[in-house]
């Protein structure tokens, strides 16, 4: 059987383990497929050639006249037998979106083991972002750890200093929560002018998740954890880098978690294999990857990632210090900077708002640079410290626009434009730049990024 | 207890009963009452407890783990370590990314320069004001001392973290900071005078946490209005790339949808003269998608488990992380790409030299850092490695 079918495109046909299809009933069916697909495959030569030749406007008449190709030639998909189960035993995308993946921006970082990777949001749907698309930001490079040697340590202000295998972890009660991770530098390209031109540059340092693991405040509980001493936890990573941050004990006894689990399987091994921490609505780096140790102190640490790296320089010349809220923020991603429009008409004008202090009350749409604003529909679920989807329907008149989106969260605070925020932080803090974005829409349907003043 | 319980639900789903039999389920129930109650009281405490999760860690587990250090000092190491000391130690292990002085500006922004002696008295750096200011060093920025110890001992040298002792790391310190003319040559930095250096630290009142992005409730900086009709007079264009930046980030029809309402714009090409319209478009969707998006195609739908030979170069530079020593054309760890192609391109048995050095190591070339052994390397993937930086830099 097998040498009887080799050489075929369609190949690695092998009878079900039952083997309920019979040789000759199989050999019928193979050879039929292949008749098709060949005489397919010589159809859509012609077409092809017809085409090249003709130019769209007898394409166009073509398809006015008779029908559209697509319908009248059979496909080989439709027409051939498609591939077996677990041909991709993990299923990877398909070819034709493989120009939506991670990049880097050109000469951002100098080093690619202490660099970042964003996330294609111009392709994306929804509030989830595809863990394989997850934007990366490491320090000293990744690696993957073998979960079987990675430990959890608590120690410092508590009662009994602990030691937790995964096998210990994974076996607490866990939960599963939707947050955002953004970096505190996502947009800080931005702040003086523009820089990137899309918004896979611009924006592209946030993803959201459904994250699993257990809330923080249950080890610390189970460890005598000393909340009247204890002001701040430490968190420490695995890697070379020693990720270290301070984080308020009002929000470690709070909302954060330790997880091992995104999108419903283990943790990607660039964001945090087999365990990292998730404090939801702060900046990134607070949820450190590849998470070993906790410590309760009575003092922030003040370490590197929050003494050297990750501070806010003002005007004034002094830098903030401890900065970790993930102010509200919006983007449109469809249409957006680096896009082509093809026609005039209706579009569906989405995009992603956040806020790090609670839920995406509204979303505001100007399509006119800001003078006149429309209501945008939110997407559900809209959940607190997650990505909320907006859309709104767009008549495009074929004239010069400039988009924008405004989000209004929980707490009534509106996204600020660029202006408002340089007024109070300048223009060279890196961190923390939730302005509105704008982006220009030329009557050739190119789509670029600018500001507005 | 646990059979008795079954016993009463076989029994209690029996309509008729007999009075004997009803004496004795009222008796079972009332155990079985009794062992329900044991039992979610067994399970609450479980809750609290999870018992058999976690140990009690041990002093040695704690302080090999506990190592950083706080602005207050608590977990600073004792120990020490001469200025003189530091020279050859920052030499072998620090100036190949930092520069002889600190400098440098190749692989990472400096870390000596941009301070003055009235920053040191003032403990406030002038030059953070001054926008003119090219780059911002460590110490321009860095107020606490212990920051930088807690650095050096915690993740350096970039490529060997947690490599230098304590007497190491004082010495490594004191030195960077006699390079920011901080400390005098002869300096000796230890445990016990690290409070005081804290005073000459050039940024050390340069650190604010007033600010409201920390604690949840704290006030944010701005207060945006939601207008929503006429809200501005003119819209005024005050930013955008320019033309000559049109291609910098590559491509962006490749990094889009060949299909779907919006394509990428071609960047290799000047902006089209006017709307493409839907033929054009769905032409392009049809055949004429860029062909280094079908190749990329391909990179992409390549199996996990495809024997690494098969790999481009220069993917498997990435992937075996050659990248952390070596980049394109400057000098990290390790001699860029263009530096050892320039070398060894015509020697005649180059080839095979280096891919010997690839697999094996090497040391004493091109500085002090040895290359390590990549014997997890196939011979055919080092040749290729080789052949590729040869040939193509």
């Amino acid at each position: 059987m097998s040498k009887k079918f080799s050489g075929l495109t369609f190949g690695r046909l092998r009878n079900a383990p039952e083997h309920f299809l019979d040789g000759d009933l199989l050999a019928h069916v193979s050879q039929n497929g292949l008749d098709a697909q060949r005489r397919n495959f010589i159809r859509s030569s012609f077409l092809g050639a017809l085409a090249t030749a003709t130019g769209a406007s007898a394409l166009a008449q073509n398809t006015a006249a008779v029908g559209d190709p697509a319908i009248l030639n059979k496909q080989i998909w439709a027409t051939t037998l498609g591939k077996p189960v677990a041909a991709n035993p993990y299923g990877i995308p398909s070819k034709y979106e493989a120009g939506l993946v991670r990049r880097e921006s050109p000469g951002l970082t100098r080093v690619s083991a202490a660099s970042v990777s964003f996330t294609p949001l111009q392709g994306l749907f929804g509030m989830i972002t595809p863990s394989g698309l997850h934007f990366e930001r490491h320090h000293q490079g990744w690696y993957e750890i073998d979960p079987a040697l990675h430990r959890l340590m608590i120690n410092g202000l508590v009662k009994r200093e602990m030691i937790f295998t995964m096998e210990d972890l994974m076996r607490l009660p866990s939960v599963s929560r939707i947050h955002f991770i953004e970096c505190g530098a996502n947009t800080g390209l931005e702040w003086g002018n523009v820089a990137v031109p899309t918004v896979q540059y611009t924006h592209g340092m946030i993803s959201c998740s459904e994250f699993t693991g257990v809330p923080l405040s249950t080890l610390l509980d189970l460890c005598g954890v000393d909340l009247k001493k204890g002001k701040y936890i430490l968190a420490e990573g695995a890697d070379g880098s020693g990720m270290t941050r301070t984080i308020p004990i009002e929000a470690a006894m709070d909302d954060v978690l330790v997880v091992w689990g995104m999108n419903g399987e283990m943790l990607r091994p660039e964001n945090g294999y087999p365990l990292r921490l998730l404090v939801p609505g702060a900046q990134g780096v607070s949820s450190v990857k590849w998470l070993r140790r906790i410590e309760v102190g009575d003092q922030p640490y003040a370490s590197k990632d929050e003494a050297v790296h990750y501070i806010d320089l003002m005007p004034n010349g002094l830098h903030r210090q401890y900065t970790s809220i993930q102010e509200c923020k919006s983007v449109i991603t469809t249409p957006s900077g680096g896009q082509q429009l093809l026609t005039k008409g209706f579009y569906n004008v989405s995009g992603i708002a956040w806020s790090g202090r609670g839920t995406i009350k509204r979303v505001d749409v100007s399509m006119d640079g800001g003078k006149n604003w429309r209501e945008a529909r939110l997407e559900g679920p809209i959940l607190t410290k997650a990505i909320t989807r907006f859309n709104i329907n767009w008549d495009w008149d074929g004239s010069p626009a400039i988009l924008q989106s405004r989000a209004i969260d929980s707490t009534g605070y509106v996204q600020p434009p660029i202006n408002m925020l340089r007024e109070v932080r300048g223009t060279r803090s890196i961190y923390h730049n939730n302005a509105i974005q704008s982006w220009k829409l030329d009557a050739n349907g190119e789509v670029s990024n600018v500001q507005v003043g | 207890m646990f059979k008795l319980a079954k016993t009463f639900a076989a029994t209690g789903t029996r309509a008729y009963l007999k009075p004997v039999k009803l004496v004795a389920l009222v008796l079972f129930s009332t155990a079985a009452i009794l062992f329900m109650v044991k039992e979610g009281t067994a399970q609450n405490t479980t809750s609290n407890q999870f018992n058999g999760l976690g140990r009690t860690a041990t002093p040695a587990e704690v302080k090999a783990w506990d190592i950083d250090v706080r602005p207050d000092l608590k977990g600073l190491p004792v120990g020490s370590g001469k200025v003189q000391d530091g020279q050859p130690i920052w030499e072998n292990k620090c100036a190949s990314c930092h520069g002889t002085f600190g400098e440098s500006n190749e692989v990472f922004t400096p870390l000596v320069g941009g301070t003055t002696a009235e920053d040191i008295k003032r403990g406030r750096v002038a030059s953070l004001t001054d926008p003119k200011q090219p780059q911002r060093s460590t110490l321009m920025k860095v107020a606490t001392i212990s920051s930088l110890y807690d650095y050096i001992y915690r993740a350096m040298p970039w490529n060997a973290p947690r490599s230098l002792t304590a007497d190491d790391t004082y010495a490594v310190l004191a030195y960077m900071l006699n390079l920011a003319e901080i400390l005098p040559d002869d300096f000796e930095l230890s445990n016990k005078n690290m409070a005081e250096v804290q005073q000459l630290m050039p940024n050390r009142n340069g650190m604010t946490r007033e600010h409201g992005m920390w604690q949840i409730g704290d006030a944010p900086d701005v207060k945006a209005v939601a207008c929503m009709s006429n809200c501005v007079e003119v819209v005024k264009i005050t930013s955008s790339l320019p033309d000559y930046a049109r291609n910098a980030h590559e491509n962006l029809a490749e990094q889009n949808r060949a299909y779907g309402p919006f394509r990428g714009a071609d960047t290799t090409r000047p902006p089209v003269a006017k709307l493409p319209g839907s033929e054009l478009g769905r032409l392009a969707s049809a055949g004429s998608t860029p062909t280094s998006s079908a190749a990329m195609a391909s990179a992409t739908t390549l199996p996990s488990g495809t024997p690494a030979t098969l790999m481009p170069p220069a993917d498997l530079f990435k992937k075996q992380n050659c990248f952390a020593c070596h980049a394109a054309s400057s000098k990290l760890v390790g001699p860029s790409l263009v530096e050892i192609a320039a070398k060894y391109k015509s020697q005649t048995d180059s080839e095979a030299k280096l891919t010997e050095k690839v697999l094996k190591g090497g040391a004493g070339v091109w500085g002090a850092i040895p290359m390590p052994a990549q014997n997890q390397l196939s011979v055919a993937d080092a040749q290729a490695l080789v052949k590729w930086i040869l040939t193509t830099h």
